[in-house]
Formats: C-alpha cells, structure tokens, sequence
C-alpha cells in the first residue's frame, strides 16, 4: 500500500511539474525543437532545473541500501550503447517532433478528454506493444521483485 | 511562439525532478513514463498497481490545477494521422530505447549514464529535424 500511495504522489508532483511548466503543451515543445523558428527555449530550462534536484539526489541516493519503504534501488545497469538503442530514440524523436507530445506530457493531457490525446495514448501503447512483440522486451526496467 | 515564463518553467521544472527523486526514495524506482506506461499495460507484469498509481497522479495534476481556476489545458493537436503517427512512433520508439524525455532526459543525465545522454541527443536532434521539415520545408502541418 505505501509503494502505491508514493508513486501516486509522485506522479502527482511529476504531473504538477509538467502543467506549470507548460511542458503539457505541444506548442511549447514544438516551439523549443524550433530551432530554424521562433526558438522558446523553455524545454531547455524545465530539464535543467528537474536535473538540479535530481543529480545531486540521485548521488545522495546512491549512498543507500533501501528506499524508505525497505525495497531495493533499483538503478539501471546497463552501459552499452548499441544500434537499438540509437535507432530507438530516433524513432522516438520522429513522433516526438511530429505532435510535440512525449509519454509524461501525453498521459497528464488525458484530463482533457480530448479524443485526440487518447488517440495518441491509445497509439502509443500499440506501438509499444508492437516493439516487444517484434524484438522483445528490452528490460529497461528491470524485472520487479 | 507562445509566451515564455521562465519562472513557471524554472519551477515546473523542480517539480518534475522532485517527482522522479521521491519515486526513487520510495519506491526505489526509476521515474521513466514510457517503462512505467508501457508495464502498467503488461498484465504479465507484477509491480501493476504502483504503475498504475503513478499514472493516475500524472493525470490528477492537471485537474488539481484546474480546480485552482485556471481550468485544464487542452493541448492543441494535429490532423488525426498526424495523431496516430506520432504516438505510433513515441511508443515503438520508447520501447526500444528503453526511455523517454523523463527517463533518459532527467533521470539518466542525473546520473550521467553514456546512454542516457547518447539517447537524448539524438532524439532532440531527430526530433529537431522533424519540426525543421515539417514547418520550414513543407509548410505549417
């Protein structure tokens, strides 16, 4: 029970970083991947100050065995860089660019109700869906215990 | 352009990472929305329900601010298949790098992982690229 009050709270301060940041905004997005236009350099700020809080608490992290409700950190591992996970994060950046819309924002917009945000979720699913069944899961989250 | 506000970007911004270091000091888990989508769905998956709550605060916070008064964004979409393209592509994509903006872009780079900034890069300059053809080769979509 306290794993899913916590990541609902997390989520929730995750989501509230999102809208007040205007990450939830397409337009906002699209405007910062601009770099030919009217370049909005708001992304650029909203990643640099969650890295502000995550670096140094990720590092103090690292110092401990167990989360505060007794549960292995599960840190990734993994270090290669291989051609999937090159190939990945292009793919991703297509339909990234396309609609302006990564998974945080995509989920936080379905408040709106706009048919076209569940489309988009709806689409988002199948395709990741599609990739495991194509290749498998990739495991980037380590098997939960 | 839309109007830029540094100051909600600055602080949305520490909320985000505030969000993805409680994940980590509670549940020991990395924030990264297309995993944690993307297993919420597995039903072979165990660990569901934190997943699943996870999201489920992702989609309360614009409701919350919305009760606040400033009612829920709606975001401004593209030709449907514009739509199912791009969340095709998002959720193969992902999948297959193992991460997305949040877990790649702000938890990877905290952590100074050599894929998670290879990983970034290159969906930003791919990314980039789509909006440079998109808007300035073929036009506004």
């Amino acid at each position: 029970m306290g794993m899913i009050i916590a990541a609902l709270g997390s989520g929730l301060v995750f989501g509230l970083g999102l809208v007040i940041s205007g990450m939830t905004q397409p337009s906002k997005v699209l405007g910062f991947l601009d770099v030919f236009g009217n370049w909005d350099p708001t992304l650029a700020i909203v990643m640099a100050c969650a890295l502000l809080v995550t670096a140094p608490g990720f590092a103090l992290l690292r110092r401990r065995d167990a989360s505060i409700l007794g549960v292995a950190l599960d840190w990734p591992t993994r270090r290669t860089i291989d051609p999937l996970l090159i190939g990945g994060a292009a793919l991703f950046g297509i339909g990234w660019g396309l609609v302006g819309l990564c998974p945080g924002p995509a989920l936080a917009n379905l408040a709106g109700l706009s048919p076209k945000i569940f489309g988009f979720v709806v689409a988002m699913a199948i395709g990741a869906w599609g990739q495991d069944v194509l290749l498998g899961v990739r495991g980037s989250q380590p098997q939960p215990t | 352009m839309t109007s830029f506000d540094p100051i909600s970007a600055a602080l949305g911004g520490l909320l985000i990472g505030t969000g993805a270091l409680l994940l980590m000091l509670f549940n020991g888990r990395i924030a990264g929305v297309s995993g944690i989508f993307a297993d919420a769905l597995d039903p072979q998956r165990t660990g569901r329900a934190w997943r699943v709550a996870f999201i489920i605060g992702l989609v309360a916070a614009p409701l919350l601010i919305a009760a606040t008064g400033r009612g829920v964004p709606v975001a401004d979409m593209p030709a449907w298949t514009v739509v199912i393209a791009g969340g095709l592509f998002v959720g193969f994509g992902t999948r297959l790098a193992a991460g997305c903006t949040s877990g790649h872009g702000v938890c990877g780079i905290a952590r100074l992982s050599p894929r998670s900034l290879v990983a970034t890069a290159v969906f930003m300059v791919s990314a980039a690229i789509v909006v440079a053809v998109s808007r300035h080769l073929l036009g506004a979509l």
